[in-house]
């Protein structure tokens, strides 16, 4: 079962998670401060992050730009609806995916396993690395590299690109990437989606502000190429 | 906002401005008129009577003077009357004699055409003599008949039967009347058009403070509140301004207190489901642990302890659904538009909510719309589940588009069960927050918020939801509609 690291400043909150979770199997470290939870993370070592965004002291969106300064760790922000901007703001910085609180545990433990879950094996016959122009990616082992230079991809920015490139110059509405990447509802918020191609554009693409790789159509969606 | 030309602002052809410089030049014109009319008068009966007088008495001095010696011959008769003729006052007269069927006179006719048998008549009766002015192919002629008396006694006098008329041009009199005419208008005219001046900048100083009152009456009801007016002066206008900016401060006064006391109500119904929902996630993540235990524990308290957990998934509900409207109320709602086909869109919140079964889809392929797929979401689920819970099966979904009023393309999207209908005094109501349509029902399932966020949702997405009952009164009909907005922007 997975080790969840829980920075959550309120503690009914932070209590009533950790006890849902642990019941369920889930070996939960908390914390009530950013910092005290950057300290945890290098001494517990989880496999997920669960992070408030509103923390006194250092926030949330600052621990998230901390974290992904040197780690691809899976990171869940905890938010309020109506707290709209901090989504955008946490998205961009590199979570890969938010609950608007309260939540039941079954719902935080789906979210858990979504972004954890590895994306389908590509069925026989295809090749383990896939050349895409510049890019190789290795399906089996999760890698990209851009010039034989391997890329530091958060878990949903891997995903994505292993969604888009599975079928090349097929177009995804933001809704289906929705819910075949994130596993979300169809009806999800699709700024998840913007946010998380413009950052996987910073890393993959020569100029992202006219992307090769991963195109945007307007009123429709996303595709891969055509290269 | 600019202030919009409404009818008002037109020149308008009997405005106040031109009521009074009429009503200026009415009076001017009057008082004119009425002064000239009554000099006239009197001027022309001191001319004409002055001329008249003098000519009666000067011709009655001539008569009496004949005395007894009057020649009964035509010729003699003739003399005498050229004489008299010679000393005629204040003009000179012809002057004619009718004594029986003789007739006489200074001139060459022996009688006058200007004579009047009235005259005649007066003249033979009255021993004083008589006067009429008479005008005669547009010559004013003064005549005077004059019957010759002679004295029988002390106090007595006897008509000799002979007359003597004296007729007189009154051209020179005719001429002063009609320069005192002419002086009259020539005065008046001028008069008018002084008079035009002051009636101008009456009008003016009327108007300007009227036109400003306007003004800021308009800037009023465009909302602007703190609109004042300069009030100059201590007449009835400045009064007007002055009464003006006390009402419109005591306006936006209390205005103001009302929309402080709103906004404060607003913060703190947000605040409070703020304070709620902290508690609440808590509670909520915890409830799991509640229901799974609850097996193992004795019957009273596992009824207990299930209560609280399904009161606390109800309370979170509520509690989302009052933040949701009071971000709509503070118009903080944001709206994360995407371009979605509608059939799809709907057919997800379906099948999400497992009533794929219980609900009969009409869906076109091929629709698309730009909207905010989670609040669309909301909108539809709202609808088909309130069908569900208050209407009757089978509920349908129906989509389609339609052209709006204005031209633009729309969404509609109706929502139809085959229960008793909403009654008629509810559907003004049914949006209403925490309406309950039976007064005796305590509680729904639903949070009572629910068509009140799906009207929200829908002016969010610039469009109108309405309720209604279907043909026959069978089964209620919502149906929305919503702008399509296909190919615009990303929002």
């Amino acid at each position: 079962m997975p080790r969840v690291l829980l920075i959550e400043d309120d503690p009914s909150v932070r209590e009533g998670v950790e006890l849902g979770l642990r019941r369920r199997g889930h070996e939960v470290r908390t914390a009530s401060t950013g910092e005290a939870g950057l300290a945890a993370l290098r001494e517990f070592r989880p496999d997920l992050l669960l992070l408030d965004l509103m923390l006194p002291g250092m926030n949330g969106v600052q621990v998230c730009r901390k974290v992904r300064d040197d780690s691809q760790l899976p990171i869940i922000m905890l938010t309020a609806r109506g707290d709209d901007f901090d989504v955008v703001i946490g998205l961009e910085a590199g979570a890969d995916d938010y609950i608007v609180k309260p939540a039941r545990t079954e719902v935080i433990e789906a979210r858990i396993r979504a972004v954890l879950r590895r994306i389908e094996e590509p069925g026989s016959g295809r090749p383990v690395v896939e050349f895409h122009g510049e890019l190789a990616v290795d399906r089996a082992g999760l890698t990209v590299a851009k010039n034989g230079e391997r890329l530091a991809l958060a878990p949903s920015e891997m995903k994505l690109l292993l969604h888009l490139t599975s079928a090349p110059e097929q177009v995804f509405s933001r809704q289906q990437l929705l819910e075949h990447v994130w596993e979300h509802s169809y009806h999800g918020d699709a700024r998840l989606v913007d946010a998380c191609v413009r950052r996987l554009r910073n890393k993959i693409e020569d100029t992202p502000g006219s992307p090769r790789y991963i195109q945007t159509l307007r009123g429709f969606g996303y595709r891969f190429g055509p290269l | 906002m600019r202030l919009r030309r409404t009818a008002g602002e037109r020149r308008r052809p009997f405005g106040l401005r031109t009521r009074l410089v009429l009503a200026f030049l009415l009076v001017a014109a009057v008082s004119a008129g009425t002064t000239a009319a009554l000099t006239f008068r009197e001027a022309r009966n001191a001319v004409l009577g002055t001329a008249q007088d003098t000519a009666v008495a000067s011709f009655r001095e001539q008569v009496q003077q004949l005395g007894m010696e009057l020649p009964q011959d035509p010729t003699g008769l003739q003399d005498v009357l050229r004489d008299i003729a010679r000393k005629g006052k204040p003009h000179p007269w012809y002057v004619y004699a009718e004594y029986g069927s003789i007739r006489a006179s200074s001139a060459a006719a022996p009688t006058s055409t200007v004579i009047t048998p009235e005259l005649r008549r007066t003249a033979r009766s009255n021993p004083h003599g008589s006067f009429e002015r008479v005008v005669k192919d547009g010559v004013p002629y003064l005549t005077i008949g004059m019957p010759a008396v002679f004295r029988a006694g002390a106090n007595r006098v006897m008509p000799t039967g002979l007359v003597l008329f004296a007729v007189m041009r009154m051209s020179e009199e005719q001429a002063g009347v009609e320069a005192l005419v002419v002086a009259a208008r020539d005065g008046a005219l001028p008069g008018l058009a002084i008079a035009l001046v002051p009636a101008l900048v009456a009008a003016r100083s009327v108007l300007r403070p009227v036109r400003e009152l306007r003004k800021a009456a308009l800037s009023m009801g465009s909302g602007r509140l703190d609109t004042r007016i300069q009030a100059r002066g201590s007449d009835e206008l400045a009064d007007l301004a002055r009464t003006f900016n006390e009402s419109a401060g005591q306006l936006e006064r209390s205005v103001d207190e009302l929309q402080q006391a709103e906004a404060r109500a607003r913060r703190f119904a947000s605040d409070v489901s703020h304070e709620l929902r902290t508690p609440l996630s808590g509670m909520l993540a915890v409830t799991e642990v509640l229901d799974e235990e609850a097996e193992r524990l004795d019957p009273d308290t596992a009824r207990a302890v299930r209560l609280i957990s399904a009161e606390t998934g109800k309370l979170a509900v509520l509690v989302e659904d009052l933040m949701e409207i009071s971000r709509f109320d503070a118009r903080a709602a944001e709206l994360n538009t995407d371009e979605v086909d509608a059939a799809e869109t709907i057919r997800k919140t379906l099948e999400h909510r497992r009533w794929t079964d219980r609900v009969r889809a009409d869906l076109p392929e091929g629709i698309r719309a730009r909207l905010d797929p989670r609040r669309f979401d909301v909108v539809v689920a709202n609808l088909v589940g309130n069908a569900l819970r208050h209407g009757g099966a089978p509920v349908t979904v129906r989509l389609r588009t339609a052209a709006g009023g204005d031209g633009t393309a729309l969404l509609v999207t109706e929502v139809a069960d085959s229960g008793p209908g909403i009654p008629p005094e509810v559907l003004p109501h049914i949006f209403d927050r925490f309406y309950k349509a039976d007064a005796a029902r305590t509680r729904s399932a639903g949070s009572g918020l629910g068509l009140a966020i799906t009207l929200e949702n829908v002016r969010l997405h610039g469009g109108t939801v309405r309720a209604a009952n279907g043909p026959e009164g069978r089964g209620a009909v919502f149906t929305v509609e919503m702008p399509l907005r296909v190919g615009e922007a990303v929002a």
